[in-house]
């Protein structure tokens, strides 16, 4: 049974439509991407989900539930507009946003303790949130969003304003969390960080589903009938291959329809050329969000 | 724990805190301490010296000779105007007076003086007053009548109830004190938690906590635990302010006396402030929630919301029509309008009897309008507390609410 099953919802405001017969559904113990360009409707969509706001139409599962006080417990947060009490310390922050989660004094602050050791923010356990950097600040918002051990893990933009070296922290901690059969749901413009985390994504477009589905598929279904060859010395002629194209340190060869990759290698390499890389080329995320957005645009 | 409990104490606590707050609480019993100590300086200053005052006197018309003792002054005769400012210029007296020739026709009385003064004493003018209503009595009518024509009477009003036993509260200056202090202190507390709560909830709004909150629990548990929370702050602010009071009632009563010393605190006006300041407080409270849920800043929220908390202190504005005119139609209309009705209901409660109806109508329309209240800013709340940096028009806000 799905973890999250979102249900033909819509969503519009005064001038203009937000969401749009919108459906897919996310598995327990996957990281899954939520992607789109700026204004598609992905944070109405979490917004939807966390029942912030309500739909138009439409119904939003979580947990096998409509979502509920209790449930919303079993839920971690992490919106894209996000920010903390700035007279209050640290540990009175973390404590206070726990308990609205359920959990009891003792066991927040022993937990805080634990996660802020781990990533580095313990020395600044008494200090007030105004007092913290960006990045401080939101690494304690991203404490606050998973203290209570939530099944299911919702961040919109989760590594905006946030140095390689608290991104890679960040990452570690989410593979953590798929490791413990939780679930995360990851909106981000960031491609290459989807492509290294999420199982399925789903890539909307002014409201509508413009592809879903497991990450290798799609890339995959996107796949152009071509090679990557990074080889010492002139390629020549190869049968089956109707265009080169010179990139640096290497070529991409474009078969024709009858061609196969392993026919093309087969060739290469009776005719003795000595073969450093030889791939199949996949368009990465970033050009199939490219293609499938120019194509909506269009 | 109750998430809703959950709010109300952290809101509570995060209020009791506050530096604004823990001042506005010390600040007004201060502020009557110190009126107390000033009044006992200057009055201690000013105090009619307990030696006895010489104060001559000239005596054109004659037979003003008897009664020179009034009190601590001794009038002096003089048979001449010299001889008179001579004593006055070597400091033997105190001043002068002369009385004219012509002073049974025109009742003039001269008076001479080095001292530079607004108007003559008190003190000055009865004993000048008294010895010649005396000596022109003297022997003329019985000692009695004389003394009944210096003082001619002492009213004495007792009110009565409509079954015509004596009222329990017999009105006057000295009931509207205790009232006006109510109503002050309403009016104050009422402003400053309204304040407290748009800080709050626009703070939230600033900071982007509010998506954060609403994740965990839902609008009515955020609306009703910070309302719950600040306003029990602020009663505890009311209670402690109506705990000093007969405190500082006892300092002023030995250090003022005279009308202090007749006040009382009617059980019913303690009632009734604590019910108009939780009606009070519930109805700008639900209102504030609205107004920073449609502002983009604290500061606008603080601006946008004055349109209703300035009618709490509207009535010290009308006060001394209010004192004039205690049961005009236009005090019962605004006694029954939400906004003036708890400081207003308060301040005319020591002035007149407020009718049971008007009470009940001016406390049925004030929890309608918090009812109201509360439906209308939850809307608000869940449509525009995640709009930031622009506010909606009255248009805009009227389309949302129908369509919410």
């Amino acid at each position: 049974m799905p973890v999250v099953e979102v249900s033909n919802v819509v969503k519009s405001y005064a001038d203009k439509v937000a969401v749009s017969d919108l459906s897919f559904s996310v598995a327990q113990g996957e990281i899954f991407g939520l992607i789109g360009p700026n204004g598609a409707g992905k944070t109405t969509t979490i917004r939807i989900m966390m029942d912030i706001i309500k739909p138009d139409s439409g119904e939003v599962t979580i947990l096998g539930e409509k979502l509920t006080e209790a449930s919303k417990n079993r839920l971690g947060y992490l919106p894209e507009e996000r920010g903390l009490y700035r007279k209050l310390t640290v540990i009175d922050s973390i404590i206070y946003l726990a308990s609205l989660k359920g959990m009891d004094r003792y066991s927040a602050e022993e937990k805080a303790d634990e996660l802020l050791n781990h990533t580095g923010m313990l020395p600044y356990k008494g200090k007030k949130i105004e007092e913290l950097s960006r990045g401080m600040g939101q690494i304690i918002q991203f404490i606050v969003t998973i203290i209570h051990n939530p099944e299911v893990v919702v961040l919109d933009e989760p590594f905006a304003g946030l140095d390689p070296v608290n991104t890679d922290l960040l990452k570690r901690i989410l593979i953590d969390l798929r490791g413990k059969g939780k679930t995360v749901i990851l909106s981000t413009h960031q491609m290459n960080e989807i492509e290294e985390l999420c199982d399925r994504i789903l890539m909307i477009n002014q409201g509508r589903s413009v592809l879903y589905g497991k990450l290798k598929e799609i890339k995959s279904s996107y796949r152009s009938n071509s090679v990557i060859v990074d080889s010492e010395g002139d390629l020549g002629q190869v049968p089956g291959v109707i265009e080169k194209r010179t990139h640096k340190g290497y070529v991409e060869l474009i078969l024709d329809g009858n061609t196969t990759p392993k026919q093309v290698l087969k060739r290469l390499v009776s005719i003795g050329i000595v073969i450093n890389r030889f791939e199949v080329a996949t368009p990465s995320l970033n050009e199939i969000f490219l293609k499938v957005v120019g194509q909506n645009h269009e | 724990m109750n998430k809703t409990l959950l709010i109300f104490r952290h809101e509570f606590r995060h209020t009791i805190k506050r530096k604004g707050f823990i001042v506005l609480t010390i600040i007004p019993p201060l502020l009557i301490l110190l009126g107390i100590g000033i009044y006992g300086i200057v009055s201690g200053i000013t105090k009619p010296p307990a030696e006895v005052t010489k104060i001559g006197y000239v005596d054109e018309v004659g037979g003003f000779d008897q009664f020179t003792t009034q009190g601590n002054i001794t009038l002096v005769p003089f048979y001449t105007h010299e001889a008179a400012t001579e004593a006055l210029v070597s400091e033997d007296i105190k001043e002068y007076f002369v009385i004219p020739s012509d002073f049974i026709s025109t009742g003039v009385i001269r008076r001479y003086t080095t001292q530079r003064e607004l108007g003559p004493p008190t003190a000055t003018t009865t004993a000048i007053k008294n010895f010649t209503s005396s000596n022109l009595l003297a022997e003329k009518v019985p000692k009695a009548t004389a003394a009944r024509i210096e003082e001619p009477l002492k009213l004495v009003t007792t009110t009565l109830t409509a079954t015509g036993t004596v009222a329990p509260q017999q009105g006057g200056y000295a009931n509207l004190v205790i009232p006006g202090i109510f109503g002050a202190l309403l009016a104050a507390s009422l402003a400053f938690s309204s304040a407290y709560l748009l800080q709050g909830l626009g703070a939230e709004k600033e900071n982007r906590l509010m998506e954060i909150l609403l994740s965990s629990v839902s609008t009515r548990q955020l609306i009703n635990g910070k309302v719950l929370g600040i306003g029990t702050a602020g009663l505890m602010q009311v209670a402690i302010w109506v705990a000093v009071t007969p405190l500082l009632l006892i300092l002023a009563s030995s250090s003022i006396g005279g009308l202090i010393s007749t006040i009382q605190i009617p059980a019913v006006l303690l009632g009734l402030a604590v019910v108009y300041f939780i009606l009070g407080y519930l109805l700008f409270a639900v209102l504030s929630v609205g107004v920073a849920a449609v502002s983009s800043s604290v500061r606008e929220a603080q601006t946008l919301a004055s349109i209703f908390t300035l009618w709490s202190i509207a009535p010290f504005w009308l006060l001394s029509a209010i004192m004039a005119f205690p049961n005009s139609p236009a005090w019962v209309v605004l006694s029954i309008f939400p906004f003036s009705a708890p400081v207003l209901v308060i301040l005319r409660l020591g002035l007149t009897g407020v009718p049971g109806w008007q009470l009940a109508a001016s406390m049925a329309v004030l929890a309608s309008c918090i009812f109201g209240g509360l439906v209308l800013s939850s809307k608000l709340l869940r449509t525009y507390m995640l709009m930031y940096g622009k506010r909606p028009n009255l248009g805009e806000i009227i389309r949302n609410l129908r369509r919410a």
